[in-house]
């Protein structure tokens, strides 16, 4: 009997070194292992051998069956690694295909830029506030120290509405509200952007409507140098540590003194070349320490209070700073232009 | 203003300045220049020669041969100019010259005739043709003055003169004049000016003899000084008043006119002269001209006169537009031999009505609009007597007659150093503050840190302290003040909640694959008036129209954001970029008046816009269109990001699809719609099937659910059942939809139709909606007999109120 198991396991698993598929494989299993099977039938004829042989056997029994199911697993896995290779060849695809797009829109170049500037100035712990896009002359004008006479007032500039009421030419209107509404007793620390209104013919560097972004800081003993320290931090946290700034003076109706503030050149730092007119200096923004008189009007006491305010013209930004050529691209809304500037 | 740097040292010692430096100085000092040019260039082997002889050139009728004395040898040159002669003295550029546009100067034969050099016009020389005086413009430069021959040319004609162009903000009407320029520059520098002579002797005879003056209106006029200068030769005035006027950009004509533009320029002060034997009077009347009043310019041009307009006349008719133009009739000619020379302050209001009546602005009326120094008047009369005293061989008639109403005091200002400082964030001394008023040459009273500033008449634009501290802080220099951070309180700035919404919702849209478009808010009115919300059509009455538009393109505010959109996607797939899903946060005016007397609402709305495919792989084969449900299920992303719920009911609006319309409803209020463009409007803009969406931000703003709570995560398993219904086609699912959620009972935790089938497995005229149930208890598990207890009142609801029943 112990001959025999030993001659069925040698069989067995020469057998299974030859099968050559699962099949064959499976056959063995069977053919061996199966109910019907060699092994099965001696464990029956144990019931005829003696006492002292029936556990011997038994165990070699055991082992044979346990050596012919491992080498079985053993060549299972062979034939299953080879099929998965197969399998995994077959599924090989060209990774230079392109990949499937995910659509994802983006901002308005004019609103990164507006975001940006926004959450500079919140930084500095100032506040956002709009105001109508449809001013009453008032606002627009007289509480900005230009009265109905002035120049700058002709009919010719501005969009009106009826005489009382015209499209802002300015968000300067915003400040001059805010102060209202804070009712002279109460520090104003604010930026107000956006559109306004111009009677210009639309050209590369005209627009009749576009974008300001104009800032207030009005509270008790603000300095000129505060001006300068405040516009120095905004224009190097947007336009880069490396980039220097300049004020010179100016003019504007509602703030004495006046200050036009410059930024480095990009291009040239400070040479001079074709982008900066050889001046090696680029005009950003103007500003300067806000009239007494428009102190006045808002209902602030000028010899308690001053403050500063200043005002900048995104696209022209974005025309220095992007290269962009020509600002009607802002509203025309060509789709090639504002995925140009969805990248982070 | 043009300034001439060899012309402004008459009057302050520029130093060591390069044009480059001194520019940069008067920029960063306030006065930005905004170019430097030059009259041309310096000259070498470009000497004064003197003309031996001029003989015709035997074989060509044009040019003469000429013998030039240049100095160290005579040259022999062939000259095509009409006026060339013995005996004068002209401009030659020797062999090896090069002049302006790189022309060489070479030896060479001109009809079979040596030619030396060559005899030079002022445009050959460089100079501008537009400045060049009539009677040169034609030919060879001729010095009418004593010259030496055999020197260069350079600085005889001011050829390498640099010129500055100020650009000049409304407040420095001062920098209208080389002493203003001059005052200026030597503030900067810390110079003294050198004033002009004004002085000049007289005759006997008295001016007030000759012409009386009579001012008919007074606040327009509140100074007029007639003077007489007799025995005036009219001939060219000298040379180097001609070039500095050249320099300025103005043409020299003959000596009395050219005095009168020279003391304009140098003063500031606008002065005429009149030809007093063509003045038709001796009798001068300043007034207002009478209606319909005519006068001709002396550009010949007749001009009509209204009551608004300031005229000087000589009792009976104008003589001149006052300030602005003189007349023809008594213009300065050759023949003029007795001058009458004005000086007088013109209010400025007078004089900008004139030039925008008559579209005549000029030199003079520039300045009298921008109002000029009262010290200056009467001054700039004396100085140009001067010069015609020198120049135009004049004898100047004693004394002046005049009107003088005229304030000539000085403004006084008063400025402390503690205020200045406070205002500054400096530390400047009162010892600083004193020097900086010596540079401006600004008179004052000092009692310690208080200064008692005389402004100077010259400076009209300084009335106020802080005039006074601008004008400290940039002679001091913006570049030495601090850079400081204000020392209010700190408080943190941060977006309002409206704010973060709306960047909120921009973010929704971006994410759904919505690029940002901003359009213009002026549009049409055919435009403005399209496409309009139910929601804002009920409170707008009339579109907001510009009184002046300067196109009808442009005329009318927008009511809807969706035309100008439709536009834009009409651009786009003009250059072929056909698929487009752009969105517009913006504002719509709204009026609720019929004539607008009041400020319209001004209401943002969200809208958005989809064409083509909305989907597509590049090489999957993969595609989807845009269509309806795209639409609604972005809308239905955001809405359910903002935490409310909307539904959507069919409806029929103007320029929609009618059969693809829906209007979106929130708690019984409409706030908006989706759908697609109906085809014609679509046509308009070349367009097919687009598709928009309109929504008011206000509402969503207002209903915005913010404080979301925790709901507890299920812990019991939920039931999913599916119920296929078959019903007439025309039932809308969302009223299935209610009617199942309302007979579904408590536990019922979601659901959605997940297919709509209509075809050959049923009949005509009727459809099978699908829709999948999921029932959930939080506490237990439900039982199979709770579901199917439900799913039972579900059927009998949809089969009464529909007419649905399960499908087979």
């Amino acid at each position: 009997m112990q001959e025999k198991l030993q001659a069925l396991r040698e069989e067995a698993l020469a057998k299974i070194t030859e099968a050559d598929d699962l099949k064959a494989l499976e056959a063995v299993r069977v053919g061996y292992l199966g109910k019907k099977g060699p092994i099965t039938e001696v464990l029956r004829g144990m019931g005829k051998l003696s006492a002292e042989e029936r556990p011997v056997v038994g165990e070699l029994a055991n082992t044979v069956r346990a050596a012919i199911t491992e080498a079985l697993e053993a060549k299972k896995q062979v034939f299953e690694e080879e099929a998965l290779n197969e399998q995994l060849k077959a599924e090989a695809i060209d990774v230079t295909l392109p990949g499937r797009p995910v659509t994802l829109g983006g901002p308005h170049l004019l609103t990164s830029l507006v975001t940006e500037i926004e959450d500079l100035f919140i930084g500095m712990g100032f506040e956002v506030k709009e105001g109508p896009e449809v001013e009453t002359d008032y606002y627009n004008f007289e509480a900005l120290n230009l009265p109905k006479d002035h120049p700058a007032r002709d009919m010719q500039d501005s969009f009106y509405v009826t005489e009382e009421l015209l499209m802002r030419t300015h968000t300067s209107p915003v400040q001059a509200r805010t102060m209202g509404e804070y009712k002279g007793n109460k520090p104003v620390k604010m930026i107000c952007p956006g559109k306004v209104y111009r009677r210009d013919t639309d050209d590369a560097t005209h627009s009749h409507q576009f974008t300001q972004v104009e800032g207030l800081y009005v509270d008790k003993n603000v300095r000129m140098s505060d001006l300068k320290g405040v516009l120095n931090q905004f224009a190097k946290q947007f336009f880069g540590e490396e980039r220097e700034i300049r004020l010179r003076p100016s003019f504007f109706p509602f703030t004495e003194p006046s200050v036009e503030m410059d930024i480095s050149c990009k291009v040239c730092h400070g040479k001079g070349c074709s982008v900066c007119k050889q001046t090696g200096w680029i005009e950003i923004l103007g500003g300067g320490m806000v009239h007494p008189d428009v102190l006045k009007m808002a209902g602030y006491d000028p010899d308690i209070y001053s403050g500063f305010a200043f005002g900048m013209g995104p696209e022209r930004i974005a025309m220095l700073k992007y290269g962009v050529d020509d600002i009607r691209h802002f509203y025309t809304n060509d789709q090639r232009f504002l995925a140009q500037y969805h990248k982070a | 203003m043009l300034v001439s740097l060899n012309w402004l040292k008459q009057y302050v010692d520029l130093g060591s300045e390069t044009p480059e430096s001194l520019a940069d100085k008067i920029t960063k000092t306030g006065i930005e220049v905004e170019g430097i040019d030059y009259v041309s260039e310096r000259l070498d082997h470009v000497v004064v020669g003197y003309v031996e002889s001029c003989e015709k050139h035997p074989d060509a009728d044009k040019l003469n041969v000429t013998k030039v004395n240049v100095g160290d040898e005579v040259l022999q040159i062939v000259c095509g100019a009409p006026n060339v002669a013995k005996g004068q003295h002209v401009v030659v550029a020797k062999v090896g010259a090069v002049l302006p546009g790189n022309f060489k100067i070479k030896q060479a034969k001109l009809r079979g005739i040596e030619s030396n050099g060559m005899i030079c016009s002022l445009q050959e020389l460089g100079i501008q043709e537009q400045y060049v005086p009539k009677d040169l413009a034609d030919g060879i430069f001729v010095f009418n003055e004593s010259v030496q021959v055999g020197r260069d040319v350079t600085d005889y004609l001011n050829l390498d003169d640099a010129i500055l162009e100020l650009g000049l903000t409304p407040n420095r009407s001062d920098a209208l004049s080389m002493l203003g320029v001059a005052y200026e520059v030597a503030a900067i520098l810390n110079e003294e000016v050198i004033l002009p002579d004004e002085t000049y002797t007289t005759t006997d005879e008295q001016a007030t003899d000759l012409v009386s003056v009579k001012v008919e209106a007074t606040d327009d006029n509140p100074y007029y000084g007639a003077f007489v200068a007799k025995n005036v030769t009219i001939k060219p005035a000298p040379l180097w008043m001609r070039n500095y006027l050249m320099a300025a950009g103005i043409r020299p004509i003959n000596n009395v006119v050219d005095i009168t533009n020279y003391v304009l320029l140098e003063y500031g002060q606008p002065l005429h002269a009149f030809d007093l034997d063509k003045f038709g009077s001796d009798q001068i009347v300043v007034r207002r001209a009478a209606d319909n009043e005519t006068f001709v310019t002396l550009d010949e041009e007749t001009r009509t006169l209204t009551n608004e307009h300031l005229v000087i006349t000589n009792g009976q008719t104008p003589h001149a537009l006052a300030g602005v133009m003189g007349g023809f009739e008594s213009e300065v000619s050759e023949t003029t031999t007795t001058v009458l020379l004005e000086a007088a302050y013109f209010d400025g209001k007078r004089v900008r009505q004139a030039v925008k009546d008559h579209g005549l602005r000029s030199e003079s009326s520039t300045r009298f609009e921008k109002g000029v120094d009262p010290n200056r008047v009467k001054r700039a009369g004396h100085r140009a007597l001067h010069l015609l005293e020198k120049y135009a061989d004049a004898k100047i008639c004693e004394g002046v007659n005049e009107k003088d109403i005229l304030d000539y005091s000085e403004k006084d200002v008063v400025i402390t150093t503690e205020r200045i400082n406070d205002r500054l964030g400096t530390t400047i001394t009162d010892q600083d503050i004193a020097i900086i008023l010596d540079k401006l040459q600004f008179t004052y009273d000092q009692d310690k840190s208080t200064f008692t500033v005389h402004v100077p008449t010259r400076r009209q634009d300084i009335t106020i302290f802080e005039d006074m501290l601008e004008e400290v802080a940039r002679i001091y220099g913006y570049d030495h003040l601090d850079y400081t951070l204000p020392e209010g309180g700190q408080f943190a700035g941060k977006l309002t909640e409206r704010q973060a919404l709306k960047r909120f919702v921009k973010q929704v849209m971006e994410g759904a694959g919505l690029s940002e478009a901003i359009t213009y808010s002026l549009t049409t009115t055919e435009r403005a008036t399209t496409l309009v919300a139910p929601d804002i059509k009920t409170q707008a009455v009339s579109p907001v129209r510009l009184a002046m538009p300067m196109s009808e393109e442009h005329s009318t505010l927008r009511l809807s954001l969706l035309p100008e959109l439709l536009a834009v996607a009409s651009y786009n797939q003009a250059r072929k970029e056909k698929d487009i899903a752009l969105y517009e946060v913006g504002a719509v005016f709204v009026s609720d008046e019929k004539e607008i007397t009041k400020q319209p609402k001004e209401l943002n709305r969200l809208a958005g816009i989809l064409n083509g495919q909305w989907l597509t792989h590049p090489f999957q084969q993969e595609h989807k269109a845009v269509d309806f449900y795209v639409a609604k299920g972005i809308v239905e992303t955001l809405v359910s990001r903002l935490g409310m719920d909307v539904t959507f009911t069919k409806a029929e609006i103007d320029g929609m699809h009618p059969g693809r319309t829906a209007e979106v409803y929130h708690e019984g209020q409409s706030i908006g719609f989706i759908g697609q463009v109906h085809p014609t409007l679509a046509k308009s803009y070349d367009l097919k099937a687009v598709y928009v969406f309109d929504l008011d931000l206000e509402y969503l703003y207002d209903h915005v659910d913010l404080e979301p709570n925790f709901n507890q995560i299920p812990r019991f398993p939920s039931m999913s059942r599916d119920i296929a219904l078959v019903m007439d086609e025309m039932v809308p699912s969302g009223d299935v939809l209610a009617t199942i959620k309302q007979a579904a009972g408590e536990h019922l935790y979601s659901l959605h139709v997940f297919d709509v089938y209509q075809g050959e497995h049923l009949p005509a005229g009727k459809k099978s909606l699908a829709f999948n149930l999921r029932y959930l208890d939080p506490a237990r598990t439900l039982t199979d007999e709770e579901v199917e207890a439900s799913y039972e009142t579900v059927l009998a609801a949809v089969k009464s109120t529909h007419g649905a029943v399960l499908r087979a």
